[in-house]
């Protein structure tokens, strides 16, 4: 007789992966699995959990792209395998990069001839640019020292407090030391006349940011580069100029052409810039400019034979994926330069819309400019009650806009902000929306009973936010009000029901 | 009177891509385009242009993952515009990366409890790993020697010849000195005897290589164990080491689980596995994991607010795209450790397969060993008349990349062939790498006889027509045929000087 076994047994292909076991097992966290699962469970399981991150169009706290077009798209799945360090194999991919490179050091008006191939690379973000750059610079200072016969152990960068922190990042793993220019209250970037003064005979370079993360502000190079050759005619020591143009490298060559911030000035000796920021690619792509070969020492450039051809590289990463270089390259010759001033001004444009939205509120104090990278950086005039932009930032959530808010640089940490970037697919109706939201916070936010005072007298005395409260702390705080909120309400509500 | 004037360029819009003048204008190069173009022609040109690049599942040359299952690729797609660095907003992607480090190190037996977090991070690939992994051994060298008094401006690695580029980058980049092992024929690996001689009170670690990429050997890290805990214990110098699983690290759990290379082994304090090589996804990811928080001093690890939440991070990239993670991550869960164990004995079956194919020609020496990394390196037997690199460029023309080059000293008179095993290297495609082989040989051989015939005759021809000029002095004209052999053989020489050394 033969006995036949429950098709679910048997046959858990038939079974859709609602219907199978694996939904009822628990994701394996801390060792690996022992079986195998059909590929259907693997995909459902993992983008169920991946459906409680946050939409990456809504996170309003990034300036790394989160759209691009379909034939794009297309493009980047079909080059998702190419290992773009297999240059000889990816011929085709290797001469995309090198165009790309061409094309933004021209964006940067870097000293070259029709058809002479810029000096630079793609990277996988501005950190890896920024610490090629730094290596660059601190190995030309090294051997310059070593050839005068002076102490060369001692090596720093001047760059303003309101440095991204992959700057402190190079500081610390390449052994060199920073020194910040502190900020103040109403200038929130680094000040060209006092990093001037702080340079000495062991500063590798000064490093200027186009863009800052904080307010999107544009520092000021051309005054830099002005004060700097004066400082360096007087001492000799030659100090470069590097500009951070993560956000800014994409924004003012299209809305702002006059602006001197490039390699016009003598003393910009390489720039960075964020393809994934306003180059409008997917996250994962940088790009590194040196003016001329002599801005790169030799020494720091591998020859190597990969894989049967000859490569000359200047990168910290070897294998990485080729989709973000070929989307670059997409980038710059679908929108070609109309293109992208286009964007730039539409995102002007609605920084702007935003930016009045929130004024007419007549809560806050815009602290980003309209000129620079468009970002609305907003703090509160009044903190009621002693809600602050941290509460603000929590109660946007359930809107489901991320907003952040933080503490300025040193030298203003008193000062908290939010802050919007508007990216290029931030629609003038998201910014209504955005402002819309905002006003209804500020309502809820009236109503919230006031936090307690002892508190914030501390931090506001002090005048130094020692340490930011921690997101479980703020998120328990804002939950202990919200109850408090909601008996009240109940509570009046009761009472209306009672009275009627 | 209403005059209609006809909208220029009305059709432009219904063209098909190449009946558009998009496709004669030349394509930009140095100078980005000031006008726009549609995005159908934007894809189309670039589309075609790359059509001309080597397809990259026979690229034999890397040990890359060029393939995964569509649904693999679709959870990537959809998370190619999250950056990974914004750990507050995706916290599942962030907690994906922990899980994958938690498996990880426990795939390596590093010592941590059921529930305990392991102490790694996930990087872009086993380069930035190992120079994390350096940095931290620097660090740590530096502090305890400045708490000794002593000096610590010289720092050193000890590693053999052998090893990939990256540690020659982090050496350079981040001042340290490399002292390399040699190698010798028939030993392309480091030899722990010489590489523990070779350690002194400078050295921060000694590096050992599981999965070489000349041969894919593994190297005897247990026996460098064995022999560093003595020397350790003469000069209590307390050497540790990196082990470089780039390749290793992700077949060595499952086809020899016997085998001691992990943190089994108390001198192993931070071991890197390229994601994207054998952990079977595509590239852009690796990992490295340290034996505990000690190993990772706490000054190199950034504590930063960064859009509004606090974040321990040590990476060198900040920014970087979430799929080859959560790719991983997929693959982890998917296969399961039978899953890995089944594809990895797959390879060796495919790569033994090859091996015997090669060897039946009987003009091959086989360089690879048997036990390590699925990939069979092949050295010619006589290479009087041909040499390796010759075989590599005859191999292109059927699609097959087969990348050719010489050892590093002391062996490089010794050139390779090398075929990778990937997962995604068929049987089917063995065996008909192998025929393709046979035809290449064949093709050489017969264009030498070829040759040699045709020279033949005109050698005759050359030799009536030699003339004596110069005051009677007779020139000897070379022989038809030994020009060609000259030149070949300079131009040999030539490729074979610049052809040292590889990845």
């Amino acid at each position: 007789m033969v006995l036949s076994r429950p098709a679910s047994e048997s046959d858990l292909s038939v079974l859709s992966t609602s219907a199978s076991r694996y939904v009822r097992d628990s994701l394996p966290r801390y060792k690996m699995p022992e079986s195998s699962i059909p590929k259907e469970a693997a995909y459902q399981i993992i983008h169920d959990e991946l459906l409680l991150d946050c939409k990456p169009k809504l996170n309003l706290a990034s300036f790394v792209t989160t759209l691009m077009e379909p034939e794009c798209d297309k493009l980047v799945m079909e080059s998702i395998n190419k290992n773009y360090v297999d240059m000889d194999e990816y011929p085709v991919t290797t001469e995309l990069h090198n165009r790309c490179v061409n094309m933004i050091a021209r964006l940067f008006h870097t000293p070259l001839g029709e058809s002479e191939d810029a000096i630079g690379v793609g990277t996988v973000g501005s950190s890896e640019a920024i610490m090629l750059a730094g290596l660059a610079f601190k190995r030309k200072w090294q051997n310059k020292r070593k050839a005068e016969g002076k102490p060369f152990d001692k090596p720093n960068i001047v760059t303003g407090a309101n440095v991204q922190v992959c700057w402190e990042k190079f500081a610390r793993y390449f052994e060199v030391e920073l020194k910040e220019v502190n900020v103040r209250e109403g200038y929130y970037v680094m000040d060209p006349a006092k990093a001037v003064e702080m340079v000495d005979e062991n500063t590798i370079c000064v490093a200027a940011i186009l863009g800052s993360t904080y307010n999107g502000e544009f520092e000021d190079v051309k005054l830099l580069n002005d004060l700097l050759l004066e400082k360096n005619k007087q001492t000799g020591w030659d100090t470069p100029i590097h500009v951070d143009a993560a956000s800014g490298g994409f924004i003012a060559p299209f809305i702002y052409p006059e602006l001197e911030w490039d390699f016009r000035l003598p003393l910009v000796k390489s720039i960075n810039v964020s393809g994934h920021k306003y180059g409008l690619v997917y996250a994962g792509i940088g790009w590194n400019i040196w003016r001329s070969k002599d801005d790169l020492p030799e020494e720091l450039i591998f020859h190597i034979k990969y894989l049967g051809a000859e490569q000359s590289t200047f990168t910290l990463n070897f294998s990485k994926g080729s989709s973000q270089i070929i989307a670059q390259y997409y980038q710059l010759i679908r929108l070609g330069q109309e293109g992208y001033k286009n964007i730039m001004e539409n995102c002007h444009e609605n920084a702007m819309v935003l930016k009045e939205g929130l004024e007419k509120t007549g809560r806050f104090e815009i602290l980003s400019k309209d000129d620079g990278v468009p970002v609305v950086a907003f703090s509160l005039k009044n903190k009621k009650g002693g809600h602050d932009e941290f509460v603000v930032s929590e109660m946007l959530r359930r809107f489901g806009w991320i907003v952040p808010a933080y503490p300025m640089p040193a030298g203003a940490q008193h000062v908290i902000v939010l802050r919007v970037v508007i990216r290029a697919e931030f629609s003038r109706t998201l910014a209504e929306r955005l402002v819309h939201d905002i006003t209804t916070v500020l309502h809820e936010l009236d109503k919230l009973p006031p936090k307690v005072t002892s508190e914030v007298e501390e931090n506001g005395n002090n005048g130094v936010v020692s340490k930011r409260k921690s997101d479980l702390e703020t998120q328990r705080e804002v939950t202990t009000l919200w109850k408090n909120y909601v008996i009240a309400q109940k509570e009046i509500k009761r009472q209306k029901v009672m009275a009627s | 009177m209403v005059i209609t004037t006809t909208i220029p360029d009305s059709g432009e819009h219904l063209d098909s891509t190449f009946a558009s003048r998009y496709v004669r204008t030349p394509v930009p190069k140095y100078k980005m385009p000031a006008n726009p173009i549609p995005k159908e022609a934007a894809y189309q040109i670039i589309n075609d242009e790359l059509m001309l690049d080597g397809t990259p599942r026979l690229n034999l040359a890397s040990f890359v993952t060029t393939w995964m299952e569509p649904e693999c690729e679709k959870l990537m797609m959809a998370s190619i515009n999250k950056n990974y660095v914004d750990m507050d907003e995706y916290p599942v992607t962030t907690e994906l990366q922990n899980r994958c480090v938690n498996m990880i190190a426990r795939l390596f037996n590093a010592p941590v409890g059921e529930t305990d977090t392991a102490v790694g991070v996930g990087t872009v690939g086993s380069s930035e790993a190992i120079m994390l992994a350096g940095l931290a051994f620097k660090r740590k060298w530096q502090s305890k020697r400045k708490l000794e008094g002593k000096p610590y401006d010289k720092p050193n690695i000890v590693t053999g010849a052998n090893v990939q580029v990256c540690w020659e980058k982090f050496a350079r980049y981040f001042e340290v000195d490399l002292k390399e092992v040699k190698l010798s024929e028939g030993y392309y690996v480091m030899d722990p005897v010489k590489a523990v001689e070779m350690v002194d009170e400078n050295t921060i670690c000694v590096a050992a290589i599981l999965g070489s990429t000349l041969t894919g050997e593994f190297e005897n890290v247990k026996l460098l164990n064995e022999l560093l805990t003595e020397k350790n214990k003469e000069t209590g110098w307390d050497t540790p080491i990196h082990v470089d699983a780039a390749s290793g690290g992700f077949i060595a759990p499952f086809i020899y689980p016997t085998l001691e290379w992990d943190f089994r082994l108390p001198l192993v304090k931070s071991i890197n596995a390229s994601g994207h090589k054998y952990g079977l996804v595509y590239p852009g990811v690796g990992w490295v994991v340290w034996r505990t928080k000690e190993d990772l001093p706490d000054d190199l690890v950034f504590h930063i607010n960064y859009l509004g939440s606090d974040q321990p991070t040590f990476t060198l990239n900040f920014s970087k795209g979430s799929s080859q993670i959560i790719a991983q991550y997929y693959q982890f869960v998917r296969l399961g450790f039978e899953g890995y164990k089944n594809v990895m004995e797959n390879c060796l079956e495919n790569a033994r397969a090859l091996k015997e194919g090669i060897e039946k020609t009987g003009l091959f020496n086989i360089v690879s060993k048997d036990v390590g990394v699925p990939l069979v390196a092949f050295s010619l037997k006589d290479s009087s008349k041909y040499d390796v690199f010759e075989i590599s460029g005859s191999l292109r023309k059927f699609g097959w990349i087969v990348p050719a080059y010489t050892m590093p000293p002391n062996a490089e008179h010794i050139a390779v062939l090398r075929v990778v095993i990937r997962e995604d290297f068929s049987r089917a495609l063995a065996e008909r790498l192998i025929s393709d082989i046979e035809k290449v040989m064949k093709e050489m051989e017969t264009h030498l006889i070829r040759v040699s015939t045709k020279t033949a005759h005109v050698t005759a021809t050359v030799d009536e027509t030699q003339d004596g000029d110069d005051g009677g002095k007779k020139h000897i004209k070379k022989s038809a045929r030994e020009t060609p052999e000259e030149i070949a053989t300079y131009w040999r020489q030539l490729v074979a000087r610049k052809k040292t050394g590889v990845c």
